[in-house]
């Protein structure tokens, strides 16, 4: 199974573990990511306006250099984006003359865009996966947190149910843990209003936290670089209990038995207050 | 020559307001063959019609063309006037100069010329018209109603009553349909079962009616009046005959599976019957679940049964039989709401559907009557009602009203108040919709003397928490959000077609609309007629539909029915297709683009320098033509003509417009 590879810019900083433990995974399983070459923005936020066509010239860049193949992303953000961008280059023909037209490369639409976890599932198979894994999570309470930017908008995204995902617990599931379901997984994690409203994050990040804990979860596993920094540093410090969080390729490498040398959370937390 | 003569009707204005009138009869009687022409305010009156006749019988004319309206509102009416004549009616020919000129046009220098136009091909056309007689069919004096639910039970009594056999064919164990599963009926409260059950035990006791449950149609083929049905009587295991109902098989059966009639809330024997009035009261064996089918041991019923009845030997019976008419009266099914992940169905045991948690009033339902929650077995003190679940919603859901749910919704309110009286209720609604003779009241009563609280809303999240269900929803009247501790929800899913409805159509040759209910012939004129003459259809298989008009539109086909056996012949079409059969090459294409299954090959002979040949040409049936044309077009040869549309007659007035300038 070979992938192109688009990393982004948060995967070789803040989110390099979630990129060490995944192509520690892949190389386990089987699945070979091509990192493609000189890489550049993803595009960080899909425009509000169909005809803000600026926007797009970056992943419209990074589909085409994908050469038809199947391209797969981790963060949330970026599979997001480059998602959607094909999406409306395959759907309307006017931003797709334009935009290919001005960046002077063919590209129509075609080609599988697809985050990591869509290959576990679809590709791979969690039947599959769960046959390969190493170290079972045995008696780990884990939770998944979906947030946003994977599952909306549904119809172009094709990720999972919105309202009632279930994509990661089955991984959990794959990977041995205890599964826990929170209701909150699915709700906004404050984005970016952790730099701005610092309150409205604190309250939905703790409401989420709080829900997990209170279904018993003991590890929160995300697949969004954002929606890990809000939960680990919005939080009020209320002396509970901590939850961990965790990006799924950590749990994920940890499974198949992997020892992944990572920047770690620590460092990274680090560079964020440095800022 | 042919004689013809041309009349031109005024229609008041509407014709003579852009036609000149004067001119075009004065144009008319230029035409070829022409030998009268004449003009009147109404021709479809007495008094015009009598003109026609006057003059045929008087200028001896052998061909009319009446200028008028479209031939879809009064070709029959002039026809038979020409016939009363005695002229044959196909001689008579209709130019369209309202719908297709007057109405179309302002200017009477632009119109009249063209209505001109329109006379001339009609005189054209007319002049190579020939006489048909339309054949006469018989028709079989037995009806044929397609599902047992109260509007397949209420159509076949009609047709009983009137004197006719019916065969009721009900997929399901028992007659009843969804009328039976429900505990209370809008707005009276009157029982369903009370008054149900009396006209179930009708149906099964009228020396006319024949009840065929536990089967299935296989093959309809045929036509109006005389439909050859095939019907799969699925093996019981059980003699009907034998069998008294006594219940001792399904009382001893060891094995379970979950109960179809409680929505599988609760569980049923592998030998039973769905509920307790069934009709007939004769149980059958879930080959699936039975312990002596899956593994070949147990055997429990047969031995416990006093008459003997058990037969693990039965075979599925075919059974073949012709009836004069059939009533479509499928019924309908209850969405799945799964797809709303927000609501959580399926997920959770106190988050029910409508049809759930109407069984659980039911005294003989999956909690014996008492309103519980079905997590902790405790009564639930608030519950919310969702309505709208999967109807009036374009994005993930069906478009239309399901029609039936602000009011069963108000109903269990009313009841859960009943039976629950600390029990508060909270519907949140996007419209309550109830039209109806006693609905709105009866609606205004469950708001105002029940307690139930109405919320203009919608609900965009439940989930559990503790021993409650968190129901998360926006008041859009005040505009706040609104969050309420739930002990229970119930979801108000739409009503759709049965699953199957399509093949099933496509079984007797009938459509769906998009949504997969059946199509009425006319949305307000003929919505118990479909487009295949001799099908009806009744109930909640057309479209979501409460019990008073379900009954009244099974009694509207049951009259439909009752008036086609009521004829000793039916006048089939005149205008059908014909094969000249020494031209045809026998390549079949007309076949395969026929959709009435008219056309069929034939193996002819034929004389071939001195020898004979057999060979393969078309022949269409004409009593299945519906003298749609799609032959005539796909014929390769062009050796197929539709008898009153021949080839040569639509060329005829082609060049009658064409080569006139």
């Amino acid at each position: 199974m070979r992938y192109r590879y688009f990393p982004g810019c948060t995967l070789k900083g803040q989110a390099k573990n979630m990129e060490d433990t995944t192509m520690a995974a892949a190389e386990a399983l089987g699945i070979e990511l091509v990192e493609l070459p000189e890489w550049q923005c993803c595009g960080a936020v899909y425009p509000l306006y169909e005809d803000e066509l600026i926007s797009l010239l970056s992943p419209v860049r990074t589909l085409a250099a994908a050469e038809g193949e199947p391209l797969v992303s981790l963060c949330a953000a970026c599979h997001h984006v480059l998602k959607r961008a094909q999406e409306l280059m395959s759907r309307n023909e006017d931003a797709r003359t334009k935009v290919t037209d001005f960046l002077e490369v063919e590209y129509s639409g075609e080609g599988r865009v697809l985050h990591f976890l869509e290959v576990l599932r679809d590709d791979l198979g969690f039947d599959k996966l769960a046959e390969m894994v190493k170290k079972p999570l045995e008696g780990r309470k884990a939770a998944a947190y979906y947030g946003c930017l994977l599952l909306r908008p549904s119809k172009v995204m094709q990720f999972d149910d919105p309202e009632n995902p279930s994509i990661m617990e089955d991984l959990l599931k794959a990977l041995g843990a205890d599964v826990v379901k929170s209701p909150y997984r699915t709700e906004c994690c404050g984005a970016y209003l952790s730099v701005t409203e610092e309150g409205v994050a604190a309250d939905t990040v703790d409401r989420i936290l709080d829900s997990a804990r209170s279904a018993g979860a003991e590890v929160l596993i995300t697949a969004c670089p954002l929606c890990r920094y809000n939960l680990e540093n919005c939080a009020r410090d209320d002396g509970k209990k901590p939850l961990k969080v965790y990006y799924f390729s950590e749990l994920l490498a940890e499974a198949m038995g992997l020892t992944v040398e990572t920047a770690g959370d620590d460092s990274s937390k680090e560079e964020v207050s440095q800022r | 020559m042919p004689r013809t003569g041309v009349f031109i009707c005024h229609c008041g204005t509407n014709i003579a307001g852009t036609v000149d009138i004067d001119k075009a009869v004065e144009a008319s009687r230029n035409f070829p063959g022409v030998v009268h022409a004449d003009e009147y305010r109404y021709l479809c009156s007495e008094m015009g019609q009598d003109i026609i006749k006057k003059a045929i019988e008087e200028q001896d004319l052998d061909r009319v063309v009446v200028g008028t309206c479209s031939p879809r509102m009064h070709e029959a009416t002039f026809r038979k006037a020409a016939a009363e004549a005695g002229l044959n009616p196909y001689l008579l020919e209709v130019a369209n100069i309202r719908e297709h000129c007057s109405w179309v046009h302002k200017d009477m220098g632009e119109a009249t010329p063209k209505a001109i136009s329109l006379l001339r091909a009609a005189a054209a056309k007319a002049a190579l018209n020939t006489a048909l007689e339309a054949p006469r069919l018989d028709v079989e004096k037995r009806a044929l109603v397609i599902g047992g639910g109260i509007a397949g039970i209420q159509a076949a009594l009609d047709i009983a009553e009137a004197g006719y056999e019916v065969d009721i064919v009900e997929r399901e164990p028992s007659i009843g349909g969804r009328m039976a599963q429900l505990e209370k009926t809008f707005p009276t409260l009157d029982c369903s079962a009370c008054i149900l059950t009396p006209k179930m035990v009708e149906a099964a006791q009228h020396p006319n009616v024949n009840l065929l449950t536990y089967s299935e149609v296989e093959e309809v083929k045929g036509f109006v009046g005389q439909f050859d049905v095939k019907i799969k009587k699925k093996a019981r295991y059980v003699d009907s005959v034998k069998c008294t109902g006594c219940g001792i098989c399904w009382e001893k059966c060891p094995s379970k599976a979950p109960s179809e009639f409680e929505m599988g809330l609760a569980k049923r024997k592998s030998i039973y019957v769905p509920f307790a009035q069934a009709v007939p009261n004769v149980p059958v064996i879930d080959r699936d679940s039975c312990l002596y089918f899956r593994k070949g041991r147990c055997q429990i019923c047969e031995k416990e049964c006093p008459p003997q009845a058990i037969d693990y030997e039965q075979q599925d019976e075919i059974i073949e039989r012709r009836y004069g008419a059939i009533i479509m009266a499928t019924g309908f099914d209850q969405l799945d709401p799964t797809i709303y992940g927000e609501y959580g169905y399926g997920q959770h045991p106190d988050i029910l559907t409508g049809l759930e948690f109407e069984r659980l009033f039911n005294a003989s339902g999956p909690t014996g009557g008492k309103i519980v929650r079905l997590s902790d077995g405790k009564p639930p003190k608030k519950v919310v009602f969702i309505q709208c679940v999967g109807s009036r919603d374009k994005a993930r859901g069906m478009n239309y009203c399901s029609k039936i749910c602000c009011m069963y919704t108000a109903k269990q309110a009313v009841l859960l108040k009943e039976k629950v009286p600390d029990a508060k209720s909270y519907v949140f609604y996007i419209d309550v919709r109830t039209a109806g003779k006693g609905y709105e009241e009866f609606q205004r009563r469950a708001a105002e003397e029940y307690d139930v609280a109405y919320l203009r809303g919608q609900v965009g999240k439940i989930f559990p928490e503790e021993d409650h269900l968190v129901v998360r929803g926006v008041d859009s009247l005040s505009g706040r959000l609104i969050e309420i501790n739930a002990d229970m929800v119930v979801l108000a899913a739409a009503s759709i077609a049965r699953c199957d409805a399509p093949e099933v159509g496509r079984l007797v040759g009938i459509n769906s609309d998009s949504y997969n209910f059946f199509n009425e012939a006319h949305p307000k004129l003929k919505p118990v007629e479909t487009h295949t003459a001799g099908v009806f259809i009744a109930g909640a298989c057309q479209s979501p539909k409460d019990i008073p008009d379900t009954v009244s539109q099974a009694s509207a086909a049951a009259v439909k029915a009752i008036g086609l056996l009521s004829k000793d012949k039916l006048q089939g079409e005149a205008c059908t297709a014909e094969v000249n059969q020494a031209e045809c090459s026998g390549c079949l294409y007309c076949e395969a683009v026929c959709p009435y299954s008219a056309i069929s090959p034939v193996e002819i002979e034929e004389r071939y320098h001195g020898g004979t040949l057999k060979r393969t040409v078309a022949e269409v049936n004409p009593a299945l033509c519906k003298g749609c044309g799609s032959c005539t077009v796909a014929c390769r040869s062009g050796t197929i003509n539709l008898k009153g549309f021949s080839n040569e007659q639509i060329l005829a007035e082609v060049d009658a417009i064409c080569l006139q300038r």
